[in-house]
C-alpha cells in the first residue's frame, strides 16, 4: 500500500513545479500516454462528448507547455503569478499498478492587476517510478466554478 | 465632441473608420442596448434545447435575462425572466422541464407562454388587478421566429420578418444543417462561457479577420509546428494541432483562396473559393467516408455533392452570432458593459452522422472556443489590448478600410472583398449600426 505521505510529498513538487514555472520539469512527471483534463460540467463523465476547459492528450499537453515555456503567447505577457495549495490528500485505491490520489487544490493567480482564486478537487492517476517517485498516468481538476464565465485560461492548475 | 443624439451617432462612422468612442463610450453602450439589442432579431436559442412542452432554457436578449420555453401548442416562447409582482427572476435554474413557474416570493405562477394563472394571496389586489393583463405576465417577447430550428426574438413589434433580416444568410443556416444526414441538428456536448475585458463589436470583428491569425495566433502555430507528431494522442490532440498549425498559413493563402462576402443588415461569411482539403475534412478519413456514404444514402449522391461543395467558414449574423458548418460551432455574444463581454460558444451534432464527428467537434470546440484553448485566450487578451488601448483617446479614427479601394457589389444587395483580408465586413456592420443608431437616418453610402 502507497504510503499518502509520498503521495503528498509528490503533489507538493508538481505544485511547485508549476508555481516555479518550469513546465518542462512538470510535463516530464507525464507518463508517455499521460493525459490532463479540466471538466467543464460538474459530474462530467466523458471528455470526448462534452467540452472541457482543457483536455489535453499528451500530444496536445506537450504543445501547451512548448506555448508556455518556449513562445512568447501574448495571454502571457505579462505572465500570470501563481501560488498553489495542496492539501487534504488521500490514496483512493491502488489497482493495476495505478494509484488513485485525491487531493484539494487552491490556487492563487495574479496577472494585469487582477487576482483571481480557483478550488479544486484533484486527482491523479499516479505509477510508482524510480527517482521521480511517481509518473503521471493522468490528471483531473474539477474546478468549484468549472462552469462559471471565465476570462481565459491559460496556466494549467 | 459629438452629442449621443441622433445626429452624433452619425458622426462616429466616416468611410473606412470609425470613432474610437464606438468602443469606450458608455453612453454609445447604452444606446446600442437599446436601438441595436432592442430592435434587431437576436439568437436566443436551438429548437433541440425546448423540444418537449414545458422545456425551457434561460437566455439573453442584450443584458436582458429571459427564458426560451416550448409551451403546450408547440410554439416557442421567449419570456422576459421577471416576475410582474416585484420583479424577481422566476425562472433560477438554467435549463429543464416545467408545466408552470413559481416566483419563489409569493408564489406568482406563470404558465409556460408567461401568462399569469395564479396568484395565492388573491385578496386585497385593487379591483383594477387582472391577471390576464400582460402587463402581469412575464412578458413575451414581441416577435419570435426561427428558421431551420435556429430561434430568433425581437424586442421591438414591427420590423423585418426573420427571413428579410437573415437575407441570403439563410444560405449559411442551410450549411448547418443539410450536412446532417437525418436532416436535423442538435445542440449537444455543453456550452463554453468566456469572458473578456473589451467591447462586444470586438468579437464579430475578429472572426471574419484573414489577417490576424498569423500575428495574434503566433504562440500556438509556433507551438504546434515544434510539436512531434510521433508524441501519442487518442485523436483529439491531432485535430488541436493540425487546427493550430492551420492558423499559420501565410498572408497569401488568405489572399488567394480565401473571400469575404457581406449580406445586408451587417451579415457577412467567409468563404473558400474551391474545395479546398485544407479547411474541409479530408476525403481520405475513414470516418468521413461513412460521413459521405451516410449522407449520400438519405440524400442522393448528387444532393449530398451539392451539400458538400458549400464551402462556407465563419458566417456572422448581425449583431451577435458567429456560426460555422464544418465542425458545428456556434457562438453568441452577449454585451455586458462597454468595454466587458460574455460569449457563449456552442456545439451541435448532425444526426445521423458518425458518433465520431461529433467527437471531433468537441475536439475542435475545445482548442477553438474554449476557455483554455491556446488559441482563444490570445484572441481574448487582444480585445483586452484593445479595451485597454482606446481609452488612451489617443487616435481618435478606428481604421478600418483595409480593402476599402477593392470592394465590389456581388450582385445580391451585398459587397464582397478582393479577397479574405478586406475589412468589408466590419465596414458592412457599421452600416447596419448607423441605421439602427439613427433610426435608418444616416445616408445610405456612409459607410462605404
Amino acid at each position: 500500500m502507497t504510503d499518502p505521505a509520498e503521495v503528498a510529498a509528490f503533489l507538493v513538487r508538481e505544485a511547485r513545479l508549476l508555481d516555479e514555472r518550469r513546465w518542462d520539469y512538470w510535463l516530464a512527471l507525464f507518463s508517455d500516454r499521460g493525459w490532463y483534463w479540466v471538466p467543464s460540467e460538474e459530474g462530467q463523465r466523458d471528455p470526448r462528448t462534452t467540452v472541457s476547459l482543457i483536455h489535453d492528450d499528451r500530444r496536445l499537453l506537450e504543445t501547451r507547455v512548448r506555448r508556455l515555456a518556449e513562445a512568447e503567447a501574448h495571454a502571457q505577457t505579462p505572465r500570470s503569478r501563481t501560488s498553489r495549495i495542496v492539501a487534504n490528500v488521500t490514496v483512493e485505491g491502488e489497482a493495476d499498478g495505478i494509484v488513485t490520489a485525491r487531493s484539494k487544490l487552491q490556487m492563487v493567480e495574479f496577472r494585469n492587476d487582477r487576482q483571481r482564486l480557483f478550488g479544486a478537487t484533484q486527482w491523479h492517476g499516479l505509477r510508482p517510478a524510480a527517482g521521480a517517485r511517481f509518473r503521471i498516468e493522468w490528471k483531473k481538476v474539477e474546478l468549484a466554478n468549472c462552469d462559471a464565465t471565465l476570462d481565459g485560461i491559460s496556466v494549467p492548475f | 465632441m459629438a452629442s449621443t443624439e441622433r445626429g452624433g451617432f452619425a458622426e462616429l462612422v466616416r468611410p473606412g473608420r470609425v470613432h474610437r468612442r464606438i468602443y469606450a463610450d458608455p453612453a454609445v453602450f447604452e444606446a446600442e442596448m437599446e436601438r441595436v439589442f432592442g430592435r434587431a432579431w437576436i439568437y436566443v436559442g436551438h429548437e433541440s434545447e425546448v423540444r418537449e412542452p414545458g422545456d425551457f432554457a434561460t437566455t439573453r436578449i442584450g443584458r436582458r435575462p429571459m427564458v426560451m420555453t416550448r409551451h403546450d401548442d408547440g410554439t416557442v416562447r421567449v419570456l422576459h425572466n421577471q416576475c410582474a409582482h416585484r420583479g424577481a427572476k422566476v425562472v433560477a435554474e438554467s435549463r429543464g422541464n416545467a408545466a408552470e413557474f413559481v416566483c419563489c416570493y409569493h408564489g406568482w405562477t406563470y404558465g409556460t407562454d408567461g401568462r399569469l394563472v395564479r396568484v395565492p394571496l388573491r385578496h386585497g389586489y385593487p379591483e383594477d388587478f387582472d391577471p390576464d393583463d400582460p402587463g402581469t405576465a412575464m412578458v413575451a417577447a414581441p416577435r419570435v421566429d426561427s428558421y431551420r430550428g435556429f430561434v430568433f426574438a425581437s424586442l421591438a413589434p414591427d420590423g423585418p420578418t426573420l427571413a428579410d433580416f437573415l437575407g441570403p444568410m439563410t444560405a449559411s443556416f442551410d450549411d448547418m444543417v443539410d450536412r446532417a444526414p437525418d436532416g436535423e441538428i442538435e445542440v449537444a456536448g455543453g456550452v463554453f462561457r468566456h469572458a473578456y475585458d473589451g467591447n462586444w463589436k470586438l468579437y464579430l470583428e475578429n472572426l471574419c479577420d484573414a489577417a490576424h491569425p498569423i500575428f495574434v495566433h503566433r504562440s500556438s502555430i509556433e507551438a504546434a509546428r515544434g510539436q512531434d507528431d510521433g508524441v501519442h494522442s487518442d485523436g483529439s490532440g491531432e485535430i488541436a494541432v493540425r487546427q493550430m498549425r492551420q492558423n499559420g498559413a501565410p498572408y497569401s493563402f488568405w489572399q488567394e483562396r480565401v473571400g469575404i462576402w457581406t449580406c445586408p443588415n451587417g451579415h457577412s461569411y467567409l468563404g473558400d473559393y474551391h474545395d479546398d482539403e485544407r479547411l474541409v475534412a479530408s476525403g481520405g478519413d475513414p470516418v468521413f467516408a461513412d460521413y459521405v456514404a451516410a449522407l449520400e444514402a438519405r440524400k442522393g449522391p448528387e444532393e449530398a455533392r451539392r451539400i458538400l461543395e458549400v464551402a462556407r467558414w465563419n458566417s456572422n449574423v448581425y449583431p451577435n452570432l458567429s456560426f460555422m458548418s464544418q465542425f458545428r460551432q456556434l457562438r453568441v455574444v452577449h454585451p455586458v458593459s462597454v468595454n466587458r463581454t460574455e460569449v457563449h460558444a456552442w456545439s451541435f451534432r448532425l444526426k445521423g452522422a458518425p458518433e465520431r464527428m461529433f467527437e471531433d467537434t468537441v475536439a475542435f470546440a475545445n482548442v477553438t472556443n474554449g476557455t483554455g484553448s491556446l488559441v482563444l485566450t490570445d484572441d481574448l487578451e487582444t480585445y483586452g489590448r484593445i479595451g485597454d488601448g482606446v481609452t488612451s483617446e489617443g487616435a481618435e479614427w478606428i481604421q478600418i478600410g483595409r480593402g476599402f479601394e477593392t470592394d465590389w457589389p456581388d450582385g445580391r444587395g451585398g459587397v464582397q472583398g478582393r479577397d479574405s483580408t478586406s475589412e468589408v465586413y466590419i465596414r458592412n456592420m457599421y452600416d447596419a449600426w448607423l441605421g439602427y443608431m439613427t433610426d435608418g437616418g444616416a445616408p445610405a453610402d456612409g459607410v462605404r
